[in-house]
């Protein structure tokens, strides 16, 4: 076997026929290292065991951060800092803070969600991505089976990968 | 698995099929760039090259050469900025507040229903920047950095300010909305790409995304947290923009009416501008089997609605003019529908409140070419609206011996082409170079909700 990374690939072309083959593969104790589609899959993150994201969480205290911030900023620099008279009215009014708060409550929650997505699925511009086939972004959904990490023999997941309802099998290597 | 709705007509015609989606759309940005759309290119450059005149003439001389007086002081520049804003948020409402009401029809307008918002709110924002005559200071002026100015801060109790955070927040969060959708449809191109300028391009813009079940699960969860977000967002920007008037004390601006009622009047804009740029894009990139007749009629329905609150809220304005008893708000309101800007009036009332009943008749909302022209009538309506609010409650204000009328200069005409230039220049780039129609999210939905999946039921 040559060296670096070597894949077994599923290629499938109908999700639901995807969506019965992964619990198959799983229960056979075979590890599958991700499965790529052209489009979102509904139901695949259960099947193949994934916890749902913790990004909301991160939106929400992103946001919470904007709100702070916001609040913060504007009672200081018109409370504080250098208080004004306008119009006769209080120098720091909650009331009139709230349009910029909720602006920057939206701007700081959703640019951190973002922010944090990008770093954890590792998505930047120059990024070095390993396509496994170039047919997963335009119709096919290829499920990768990574045999290094599997001590069961490569004839045995192939035979399983038909069985389950792979259209094609074939082999990946990528040097590491 | 596979959830069908029998009942409902398919949103997919023509049998098309997951690859198929991939070569409809690539094809176009893969293509030579066709006679037409250089025809076209160059028309919007053209009229572009024509308004940057009026514009440098602008910053150069100063806002002195655009027809402001002392009483109307705020005309065409505002207006044109309200437009252009209003007409941002169909964009939006499709991306976000659909995807929160899980409506699929969504899918093959979004993308370009959110580059039209984008480039709209561009176009906005460059009124104010200009309207402050030197904006290089301008720019700076209205952020709360640390300075030396006589009064330290910007004021937080200004509307004006808040218009700043509105309109930077909407353009920043719909463009990170945006780019987030087309990011898997990048690495498709990207994969596609035979040579190796645009797979560095593509590839660079897609980030490195390679569709792993994982990735796709935060994309979703990053998608709906942003529509989320976005909704009340759409609903705030347009609201703090009538802050803008509502928080004065001007006789017709002054009044609680006019958050929901401008928020709606974007809405109406923003549909008929997407009509309008859609039907053409249809048409010129054969994309009849995505976008049917059904989803023309959906946002025809959409207009009527919008259409209707519109009505409904100038009428309650005439009511409130008359029941308020204040002599001044009275005769705002009588000026405008009878004064001397009778006939700006009575256009919007008739493009605004009028033509889009039409759309009740369904051979009306499913016929292409009246769409078509009810939706540009739609947009002059709604222009004329922000004119007929800024400009007859100026022009005759507290002082009769002030009383004046406002006759825009070729720069105010100029300026305004010059963001029509902007505007088609960059949706025509968009539309050669950009994938027009979502493809992950049509992928996603074939298998319940196309012609093949509906004929197997």
């Amino acid at each position: 076997m040559e060296k670096g990374k070597n894949y077994i690939l599923g290629v499938f072309s109908d999700e639901d026929i995807l969506l019965t083959a992964i619990p198959q593969i799983r229960e056979s104790g075979i590890k599958i290292e991700e499965v790529f589609s052209p489009y979102p899959v509904h139901g695949i993150d259960d099947v193949l065991g994934y916890k749902r994201s913790k990004l909301p969480i991160a939106a929400f205290l992103f946001g919470m951060l904007g709100t702070a911030l916001a609040l913060v900023m504007q009672f200081w620099m018109m409370g504080v800092d250098w208080p004004m008279i306008i119009g006769g009215k209080n120098f720091a009014s909650l009331p009139t803070f709230v349009p910029v708060t909720f602006e920057l409550t939206v701007l700081i929650g959703s640019l951190g969600m973002v922010g944090v997505f990008f770093v954890i699925s590792d998505l930047k511009p120059y990024a070095k991505p390993k396509i496994f086939d170039l047919r997963i972004t335009d119709d096919k959904l290829v499920m990768a089976i990574d045999l290094a990490v599997n001590k069961m023999d490569k004839a045995e997941i192939v035979k399983l990968l038909q069985t389950s309802g792979a259209d094609e099998i074939n082999e990946k290597s990528f040097e590491d | 698995m596979e959830v069908i709705s029998p009942l409902r007509t398919p949103l997919v015609t023509g049998g098309k099929t997951v690859a198929d989606v991939t070569e409809d759309i690539c094809k176009r940005i893969e293509a030579k760039p066709p006679k037409t759309w250089l025809l076209a290119l160059t028309v919007s450059g053209v009229v572009l090259l024509l308004g940057l005149y009026a514009l440098v003439i602008t910053v150069w001389e100063g806002i002195g050469v655009w027809g402001l007086n002392k009483t109307v002081e705020w005309a065409w520049d505002i207006t044109n900025f309200v437009w252009w804003v209003g007409i941002g948020h169909a964009g939006t409402l499709i991306s976000a507040i659909l995807l929160l009401f899980r409506q699929k029809w969504r899918m093959s307008i979004n993308r370009s229903a959110e580059a039209m918002t984008i480039f709209a709110v561009i176009c906005a924002a460059l009124f104010p920047l200009v309207h402050m005559g030197r904006l290089w200071v301008g720019f700076y002026w209205v952020l709360p950095l640390p300075n030396t100015f006589g009064s330290l801060w910007v004021n937080f109790n200004s509307p004006l300010l808040w218009d700043v955070f509105a309109i930077s927040t909407y353009f920043t969060v719909s463009l990170v909305f945006w780019y987030i959708g087309l990011i898997p449809d990048f690495a498709t191109i990207r994969d596609r790409a035979t040579n190796n300028i645009s797979k560095a391009i593509y590839g660079a813009l897609s980030f490195g995304w390679t569709g792993g079940a994982k990735a796709w699960s935060r994309y979703e969860t990053v998608s709906l947290i942003l529509a989320g977000l976005a909704t009340p967002l759409v609903l705030s920007v347009h609201t703090i923009v009538s802050f803008d008037f509502a928080t004065s004390v001007i006789p017709g601006w002054h009044t609680t009416i006019f958050p929901p009622y401008f928020v709606a009047g974007a809405i109406f804009s923003g549909f008929a501008m997407v009509l309008t740029l859609l039907l053409i894009t249809r048409k010129v990139y054969k994309l009849e089997d995505y976008i049917t007749i059904q989803h023309i009629e959906m946002m025809n329905i959409i207009i009527i609605v919008t259409g209707s609150i519109v009505g409904v809220a100038y009428l309650t304005e005439l009511f409130m003019a008359w029941y308020s008893g204040v002599p001044a708000e009275q005769y705002a309101f009588y000026n405008r529908a009878l004064g001397p800007y009778a006939w700006a009036y009575w256009i919007m009332m008739t493009c605004n409140v009028i033509s889009p009943q039409l759309f009740w008749f369904k051979k009306i909302r499913t016929s292409l070419w009246a769409t078509f022209i009810l939706s540009i009538v739609v947009n002059i309506g709604m222009w004329f609206e922000r004119f007929v609010i800024i400009v007859t409650s100026l022009h005759r204000d507290f002082l009769p011996s002030s009383w004046a009328m406002f006759y825009p200069t070729l720069y105010d005409v100029g300026v305004y082409l010059f963001t029509f230039g902007l505007f088609f220049t960059l949706f025509f780039l968009f539309a050669k170079f950009f994938p027009v129609v979502n493809m992950a999210e049509m992928k996603s939905i074939l298998k319940s909700e196309s012609s093949t999946a509906k004929a197997l039921k």
